[in-house]
C-alpha cells in the first residue's frame, strides 16, 4: 500500500499482502507470515500498526491483532522494527508528538527498561492522570487530560459561581469558576477525576482568580492539547490520604496511568517557568513545496494542489535515528479525516500533502 | 547586542528605565463629531464654541487645534451651556437640575478645561416652603446677567431665581414669583390661569437691569430687576416656544407652538400691549409644527435676518429637520438629514455697534455641525476644519499611513480642493477662531483612511489634533447599483415651496450594501491604492492630477477552483459599468478584479514595486498582476466540510440592518408621496421579523452562563477565511537566495507561503517587461493550535521588520539586512511565534491566551523612539486584546514589555475599529462618529496644546453688578 518513495527514504522495504478481514487468525501465525515475507526470521522484531488516529500501536497478541485488522479501512499499515530499536520509541499516542529535545531524565531511561522489561503497559493510551500530589494541598487535585489523537471531546463546561474562602476576618465569599456540566462519553467524564461543581483553581499552573469566565475558557482551550486543571473537588471524600513523610514512596507523585512522560511534567510544573512546561506540545506542521518554478511546468489553475502534493517528500528528509516513523505519522495524523484510512482515490484527488 | 538585551528577564533596572523612556500610555484627543450632542454655546468675545452631549461631555473648540474636553462626573445630559463672555468659563445645566461652572485654566502655559464648582438645585418640596414660594425644581432656562456674575434661573413653576455665579449660591430675597408678575397683568388676561413655566429669559445688551421673560402661556414681560417692576407687558395668547430681543431693545420676536412667530414693538404703544405688530405663520396655512427657536438679527442695510428652526407644515414635511433663514424677500429652508439641536449666529456683540451684522450661522445637528457664511450671497456652507463627520456614512474599515511624502500629500490636497465646490480656504472664513494652537508643526504627515458603507474612502489629515478632511474617493460610480437615487428624482418633482436646500453631508442611507469598503491599502510612494469591498470587488487605483475618461479593465477570479458541492447563497457580484467613464482628478481606477463567489474581501495587500495585489475572502485568496491585468494565482482555502462559508453572509445583524435601512427608506418615501403604501411583506422581512423576535429577551431561557471547553477542530465553520496577506522579499527557497514571496494566513491557523517569480524591471524603467509573474507554493505551515492568523511579518537579519516596498530602494528607510538570517513572525489570535527562514522552525514564541486568557484582536509592528536619546529606537509588536488591553512585546524576543487598559472590554466595536500607527499611536471608535487617539509611545504624542487669552476677573469676581452701578 505504501508509496515507494517512503521506502527509499527510510531504508526500509515494503510488502503487500492480504488477510481475511473476518477471520484474521492468530497472532502467532501473523508474526510468522510477516517474518517470512520479509526474510527476517533471525531477527527479533516488534510489530505495530497505525490506527485511525495515526498512533502507532503494537500488535503482540491475538486481541490487538484482531483489533488492528478490524480497523483497517481498507488497508492496514503494519510497521516492523527491530526489537531494540523499537524500545527507543515507545508505542502510544504520546510517542508521536513528544518534544524532540531529549530531556536529561530520559537519556538513561530506555536502556534500563530494555533489561528489566518492567514497563509501561504498551497497549494503552494515557487518558488522564493526577499529578503533583506531593506539592498541592490535599483538598486540591491537579488533573492532566491527554487529548492527542483522541476523537473524544474534552467534554465539560464551566460556569461562574461563588466559593467560600477562609480569610483573616472569617469566611468570605469570592467569585470562582466551577465545572457546570460533563458531556456523557466525553474525556473529562470518562476519567472520573473531574465532576460537576468542582472549583477550577488553576489552568496549566496559572491561577484563575480574578479572571473572567471567558478568559478561563480561552486559557483552557489554548491549552487543550495538554490541559492541566487544578480543581478543588466538590466531593472531598475521595482525597488521597498521605502517609507520613518517612514512608518515602507515598510522598511521591502518583500517576494513575503511569504514563512515562507525565513524570517529567510533574516536576516541570514546580520547577520550570510555564513556557517550558509543554513537554508534550504538538509542533506546527511545516510542509515544503518544490521551489523550482522555471523547471516545473506552471501548474494550470485548479491543479495547484499538485505542486503541493509533490512537496511532501522533501519534508521528511532528515529523520532522526529514532522516531522517523512517528514523524511521518505525526505529519499524516494532523488531519484525521485524511489520514491513513482514506481510500486511495481521495488521496489521489487531493494530493497527500494538501490536508496536512 | 540586541539579542543579549532581549534575553534579560524581568526586573533589570536598566531595562526598566529604558522602558519608561520608550513607552507611556495616554489617551490624547478625540477626533470627529461628538456623539449625541445636546447643547451648544458660543462666546463671541473669545470666539470659542462649546458643545455638550447626552453623556455629560463638554467640548470647547476654537481655532483649528484649540480643543478642550471635560466630562461631568454624572453621565447626565447637558441641556444648556452659557459662556461667561471673555472669561473662558462656561456654565452648564444638566438634566438632573445641577449647574456646573467650568473654567479654562492655564498650567505651564497650556490651557486645560476644569470643573470649578457645581450647584445642585435643592429639589425637596420643603425648600422655601415657609415663605410659600415654589421650589427651585426643574430649571427650564438660564440667563447670565451682569456680565456673567449673576444667573437668572427660570423654572417649570414659573418662578425666576437668581444665583451668584462665582460662588454658585442662591441670592435669597431676589426670587421673582409668577404672582408678582401677575399683579401687573390685567384681570381679564389672568382669568385664574397660571402663567406656566418660564420658557425664555433674554437680557438686554446695553441695560443689564432689564430682563425679558417669556412664559409658556404666551405672556411676555420686560422686567426691571433693579426697580423690581414690570416695564412692559405683552399679552400673548399663543403657547410660547422662544423669544428674541432685538439688540436695540425696540423689537421683541416670539415664536409659538403653532408654527407662527410674532413681532412686538417694545418702544411705542401702551403697556400692556395686547396685539403684536406682525404675526405670521411662514409655512401656513395648513397646521404647522412649533418654531422651537427664533433669532432676529439686524443689518445696516435695514434688511434684518429672521432665522428659526421648525415650523414646517405638519402633514407634508413634519418629519424634516429644517432651519429657515429669511432676509427681506429671500427665504431659504435649510433641509438637514438629522435633528436640529441648536443654532447661533456669529455677529457683533459690542454694545456700541448699532447693528448685529451677522457673519455666519452655525447649526448644531444631531450628527454634524453646519456653518453658513451669511455675508456671501447665496449663503454658502463653510467647510469645517474640524468636527469632521466621520460617520457621514458608517465607517467599515480604517487604515493609517505614516510619513506621507510631501509630494503625495500635495497631490491629495489638490485633488480634494478640486473636488469640493469651494476651495478649502475654510481657515480664513471659519468664524470660530478663538485661542492659539501651541502644538509644534507635526514632524511628519499622517493620513487616516476610512472606508465607508456607501463605497467611499475618505482621506483625513491625522497629523495634528484637528482631523481635517482632505479628499473623498467614491467607488460607487464604477458600478450599476440596485437603487439609483429614487429619492432625489422624487424630490425634483416636488413643488418649489418650501424652498428646500439640502445642507450637510451626513447621509446614513447606503444605496447598496455591496458597495461597502472592507479593506484599503495605499502605497505612499507610487500613489497607487487598492480598495476592496463587500461583494468581492478589488479595485486598483492610481492618483491622477487631471480628470480623465477611461475604460476600466475588469477581471474575475474564481477562488473556489472548481470545488464541488458548494452553492453560494449570498449576494450577487456588482455589475460594473462598461465603456469609458469620466473620472475626476484624484484616484482613478486602473483595474477591477471581482472574486467569485462574491464574498466580502477579508484581507488585501499591495506591492506597487512588483505590480501585484493580493486579496482574500472567506473562500480563498488570489494574486493579480495589475500591470499586465492578469491573474497569477487563485487558491481555495475552504475546508471540505465547511459548507457554512459557502452560503453567503451569515450575519443576521447585517440582514437586520439592511431591513431597517429599507424600512427607513420606505417611511421617507411614503411620507414624501403622502400616499399610503401597500403592505408588501417580502419573505425576507418576515424572516427578519422572526429573527428579531427570537432575539428578544423575553424568549431567552434563564440558564446560568456556561462555556464549553472544546478545542478548535479543523472543520469549524469559516475556517477558510483569509485573515492576512503579506508580501516580502526574503529567503523562502534556500538560505542563499532571496526573492519575492507572498504569505497568506487563514482563520484555521494555516499559513501559505508562495515564492514569486517577478520579472525584473528594465534598468531605469518603472514598468516591468511583459512577462508573466509566476507563483509557486513554497511552504505551508499549520499552526497546531489552529487559531486564526492575524498578522505575518518578515524580520531581517537584525530582527527588524522589512521596509515597505520602495522604501529601501528610494533610500527612505534603512536597507534591510539581506545577508540571511531572516525570520517570519506569525501572530495568531492566541500566540506569537517567530520562525527561522528558509527552514521554518520555531525560534521564539509567546502564548498570550494560555497565559493571560485574552485573545489577540489587532497587532502591528511599531517603532518606539526614546525620550531620552534622539536616535534610539526599538521596533516592537503592539497588540490589542479582546479585553481591550494593549500589550507591547519586544521583537524578535517576544518578551512582554508593558501593557495598559485601553478600551472597555464590552466595547466590541471600539476594539474592532482599532488601528495602530507605525510610530506607536492608535485610533479607535468611541462612538460611530468619534475616534479616540491614543499613544503608546513616550515620545510620539499628538495632543492638544493651546492657550486662550481669557480675561478672568480673579479679584473682581466678588464685586457684584460691576456694570449696573
Amino acid at each position: 500500500a505504501e508509496e515507494p518513495w517512503v521506502g527509499r527514504r527510510f531504508g526500509a522495504e515494503f510488502r503487500r499482502f492480504s488477510l481475511d478481514r473476518q477471520k484474521p487468525g492468530r497472532f502467532e501465525d501473523f508474526y510468522k507470515l510477516v517474518v517470512h515475507t520479509h526474510h527476517i526470521a533471525n531477527t527479533e522484531v516488534t510489530i505495530g500498526y497505525a490506527d485511525v488516529h495515526g498512533d502507532l500501536l503494537p500488535i503482540n497478541n491475538d486481541d490487538n491483532f484482531c483489533k488492528a485488522v478490524s480497523s483497517a479501512n481498507p488497508l492496514l499499515r503494519v510497521f516492523i522494527q527491530k526489537r531494540e530499536e523499537a524500545e527507543h520509541c515507545s508505542f502510544g499516542a504520546g510517542s508521536l508528538s513528544r518534544r524532540r529535545r531529549p530531556l536529561a531524565l530520559r537519556e538513561d531511561g530506555p536502556r534500563r527498561r530494555t533489561h528489566l522489561h518492567i514497563g509501561l503497559p504498551h497497549d494503552f493510551r494515557p487518558v488522564s492522570s493526577i499529578i503533583d500530589v506531593d506539592i498541592i494541598p490535599e483538598t486540591h487535585r491537579r488533573v492532566r487530560l491527554y487529548r492527542h489523537g483522541c476523537q473524544k471531546p474534552l467534554g465539560f463546561y464551566i460556569r461562574d459561581g461563588t466559593s467560600v474562602r477562609v480569610a483573616p476576618q472569617g469566611l468570605e465569599k469570592v467569585p470562582g469558576v466551577f465545572i457546570s456540566r460533563m458531556v456523557p462519553g466525553g474525556l473529562a467524564e470518562s476519567t472520573g477525576l473531574l465532576a460537576v461543581d468542582d472549583e477550577v483553581l488553576e489552568v496549566n499552573g496559572i491561577e484563575v482568580a480574578g479572571k473572567t469566565l471567558d478568559q478561563v475558557t480561552d486559557m483552557m482551550i489554548a491549552n487543550s492539547h495538554n490541559l492541566i486543571v487544578t480543581v478543588k473537588p466538590a466531593n472531598q471524600r475521595n482525597n488521597v490520604v498521605r502517609g507520613s513523610r518517612a514512608s518515602g514512596s507515598s510522598g511521591r507523585s502518583s500517576d494513575s496511568t503511569a504514563s512515562r512522560h507525565s513524570l517529567p511534567a510533574a516536576h516541570v510544573l514546580q520547577n520550570l517557568p510555564p513556557d517550558e512546561m509543554e513537554s508534550d506540545e504538538e509542533a506546527d506542521v511545516v510542509l515544503e513545496g518544490v521551489l523550482e518554478p522555471r523547471l516545473a511546468p506552471r501548474p494550470p489553475p485548479g491543479s495547484l494542489t499538485r505542486v503541493n502534493g509533490a512537496g511532501l517528500a522533501p519534508s521528511l528528509h532528515s529523520p532522526g535515528r529514532e522516531g522517523s516513523v512517528q514523524r511521518l505519522l505525526s505529519s499524516l495524523r494532523s488531519d484525521p479525516r485524511h489520514s491513513l484510512a482514506l481510500p486511495p482515490g481521495g488521496v489521489e484527488e487531493h494530493g497527500p500533502a494538501v490536508t496536512l | 547586542m540586541m539579542k543579549f538585551r532581549f534575553r534579560r528577564q524581568g526586573a533589570d533596572p536598566q531595562r526598566e528605565k529604558l522602558k519608561q523612556e520608550l513607552f507611556a500610555f495616554h489617551k490624547t484627543v478625540e477626533h470627529g463629531f461628538p456623539n449625541q450632542p445636546s447643547a451648544l454655546a458660543f462666546d463671541p468675545e473669545l470666539r470659542i464654541m462649546a458643545i455638550g452631549t447626552r453623556s455629560g461631555a463638554v467640548k470647547i473648540y476654537g481655532a483649528p487645534g484649540v480643543e478642550f474636553t471635560g466630562l461631568h462626573r454624572d453621565a447626565a445630559t447637558v441641556t444648556q451651556m452659557h459662556f461667561l463672555p471673555g472669561q473662558g468659563r462656561v456654565l452648564t445645566l444638566l438634566d438632573d437640575d445641577s449647574l456646573h461652572l467650568w473654567e479654562i485654566v492655564h498650567h505651564d502655559g497650556c490651557a486645560h478645561l476644569e470643573e470649578a464648582i457645581h450647584f445642585q438645585a435643592p429639589s425637596r418640596p420643603g425648600f422655601d416652603g415657609a415663605s410659600g414660594l415654589p421650589s427651585l425644581a426643574h430649571i427650564t432656562v438660564v440667563l447670565l446677567v451682569a456680565a456673567g456674575d449673576m444667573a437668572a434661573l427660570g423654572t417649570e413653576g414659573g418662578s425666576i431665581f437668581f444665583l451668584d455665579v462665582p460662588t454658585l449660591t442662591l441670592l435669597e430675597g431676589q426670587t421673582l414669583g409668577p404672582d408678582e408678575v401677575l399683579r401687573s397683568v390685567p384681570d381679564d388676561y389672568r382669568c385664574g390661569k397660571a402663567l406656566g413655566p418660564v420658557e425664555s429669559l433674554q437680557g438686554h445688551l446695553r441695560d443689564p437691569t432689564k430682563i425679558l421673560i417669556g412664559y409658556s402661556r404666551g405672556l411676555l414681560v420686560i422686567w426691571n430687576q433693579a426697580a423690581r417692576c414690570a416695564e412692559r407687558i405683552f399679552l400673548g395668547n399663543q403657547q410660547l416656544e422662544s423669544v428674541c430681543w432685538e439688540r436695540s431693545g425696540h423689537t421683541v420676536v416670539s415664536s409659538h407652538s403653532d408654527g407662527s412667530y410674532a413681532i412686538w414693538a417694545a418702544d411705542t404703544g401702551d403697556s400692556p400691549t395686547a396685539q403684536p405688530t406682525v404675526a405670521t405663520t411662514p409655512y401656513g396655512p395648513f397646521p404647522c409644527k412649533a418654531i422651537n427657536k427664533v433669532l432676529w438679527r439686524s443689518c445696516a442695510s435695514g434688511e434684518h435676518f429672521v432665522i428659526f428652526s421648525g415650523g414646517m407644515p405638519r402633514a407634508s414635511y413634519g418629519d424634516r429637520h429644517c432651519v429657515s433663514v429669511l432676509q427681506a424677500e429671500t427665504l431659504v429652508t435649510l433641509d438637514f438629514t438629522s435633528r436640529v439641536i441648536d443654532f447661533f449666529t456669529v455677529h457683533s456683540t459690542r454694545p456700541e455697534d448699532e447693528f448685529d451684522e451677522p457673519q455666519a450661522l452655525a447649526v448644531l445637528l444631531e450628527e454634524e455641525l453646519v456653518v453658513l457664511d451669511l455675508q456671501t450671497p447665496g449663503w454658502p456652507a463653510v467647510p469645517a476644519p474640524y468636527l469632521a463627520p466621520l460617520h457621514s456614512s458608517a465607517i467599515t474599515c480604517s487604515a493609517h499611513v505614516a510619513n506621507v511624502p510631501a509630494k503625495l500629500w500635495a497631490r491629495i490636497v489638490s485633488a480634494g480642493e478640486q473636488q469640493s465646490p469651494q476651495p478649502a480656504s475654510g481657515a480664513s472664513s471659519w468664524p470660530i477662531t478663538g485661542g492659539r494652537n501651541l502644538a509644534q508643526e507635526p514632524s511628519q504627515r499622517g493620513l487616516l483612511l476610512t472606508g465607508h458603507e456607501d463605497g467611499t474612502v475618505r482621506f483625513w489629515d491625522a497629523s495634528g489634533v484637528a482631523l481635517r478632511p482632505l479628499y473623498k474617493l467614491c467607488t460607487a460610480g464604477l458600478f450599476q447599483t440596485d437603487c439609483e437615487h429614487a429619492d432625489s428624482l422624487a424630490q425634483a418633482a416636488e413643488d418649489d415651496w418650501p424652498p428646500f436646500r439640502k445642507v450637510g453631508c451626513f447621509d446614513p442611507y447606503s444605496d447598496d450594501p455591496r458597495l461597502g469598503v472592507q479593506k484599503v491599502a495605499l502605497c505612499k510612494y507610487t500613489a497607487q491604492m487598492v480598495v476592496a469591498g463587500t461583494a468581492g470587488q478589488v479595485l486598483v487605483l492610481e492618483l491622477s492630477d487631471t480628470p480623465a475618461e477611461q475604460t476600466v479593465g475588469v477581471a474575475s477570479l474564481d477562488l473556489l477552483q472548481d470545488r464541488e458541492g458548494f452553492t453560494w447563497k449570498g449576494h450577487e457580484r456588482l455589475s460594473p459599468r462598461l465603456g469609458p467613464l469620466p473620472w475626476p482628478a484624484g484616484f482613478q481606477p486602473r483595474a477591477l478584479v471581482q472574486c467569485l463567489p462574491p464574498a466580502a474581501v477579508t484581507a488585501v495587500t499591495l506591492h506597487a514595486e512588483w505590480g501585484l495585489v493580493a486579496f482574500g475572502t472567506s473562500h480563498g485568496f488570489g494574486l493579480f498582476d495589475y500591470l499586465r491585468r492578469s491573474p497569477v494565482l487563485a487558491r481555495c482555502t475552504l475546508h471540505p466540510s465547511d459548507s457554512l462559508a459557502m452560503e453567503g453572509p451569515l450575519s443576521r445583524v447585517k440582514s437586520l440592518k439592511k431591513s431597517l435601512r429599507q424600512s427607513f427608506r420606505r417611511i421617507r418615501k411614503s411620507r414624501a408621496s403622502g400616499k399610503k403604501r401597500t403592505v408588501a411583506g417580502s419573505k425576507l422581512q418576515e424572516a427578519n421579523a422572526q429573527l428579531a423576535e427570537q432575539a428578544g429577551p423575553q424568549d431567552v431561557e434563564v440558564t446560568p452562563v456556561q462555556r464549553r471547553i472544546e478545542p478548535r477542530s479543523a472543520d469549524d465553520s469559516l475556517s477558510g477565511v483569509v485573515r492576512c496577506l503579506y508580501f516580502a522579499d526574503t529567503f523562502l527557497r534556500d538560505a542563499a537566495h532571496h526573492g519575492p514571496t507572498m504569505w497568506a494566513g487563514t482563520n484555521s491557523g494555516s499559513v501559505f507561503a508562495y515564492a514569486l517569480e517577478v520579472p525584473a524591471a528594465v534598468a531605469g524603467g518603472e514598468k516591468r517587461p511583459e512577462r508573466a509573474v509566476e507563483a509557486v507554493l513554497g511552504k505551508e505551515v499549520q499552526l497546531m493550535h489552529r487559531a486564526p492568523v492575524v498578522a505575518i511579518a518578515v524580520l531581517d537579519g537584525r530582527g527588524r521588520p522589512l521596509p515597505e516596498p520602495y522604501e529601501a530602494s528610494r533610500d527612505l528607510a534603512q536597507a534591510p539586512d539581506m545577508q540571511g538570517g531572516h525570520a517570519v513572525l506569525i501572530a495568531s489570535e492566541e500566540q506569537f511565534k517567530v520562525f527561522t527562514l528558509p527552514k521554518v522552525s520555531a525560534k521564539t514564541k509567546f502564548k498570550l491566551t494560555a497565559h493571560e486568557g485574552c485573545r489577540v484582536r489587532k497587532v502591528a509592528l511599531a517603532t518606539f523612539a526614546s525620550v531620552a536619546c534622539e536616535d534610539y529606537t526599538e521596533t516592537c509588536l503592539a497588540c490589542l486584546t479582546n479585553l481591550g488591553d494593549v500589550h507591547v512585546f519586544s521583537v524578535p524576543g517576544l518578551r512582554p514589555q508593558v501593557h495598559y487598559a485601553c478600551i472597555r472590554k464590552e466595547d466590541i466595536s471600539g476594539i474592532a475599529s482599532c488601528v495602530f500607527t507605525r510610530h506607536g499611536q492608535g485610533f479607535y471608535l468611541i462612538s460611530p462618529s468619534e475616534f479616540e487617539r491614543f499613544s503608546l509611545s513616550a515620545r510620539n504624542i499628538t495632543e492638544p496644546l493651546c492657550s486662550l487669552d481669557v480675561r478672568w476677573p480673579r479679584g473682581a469676581t466678588h464685586i457684584r453688578h460691576p456694570r449696573a452701578t
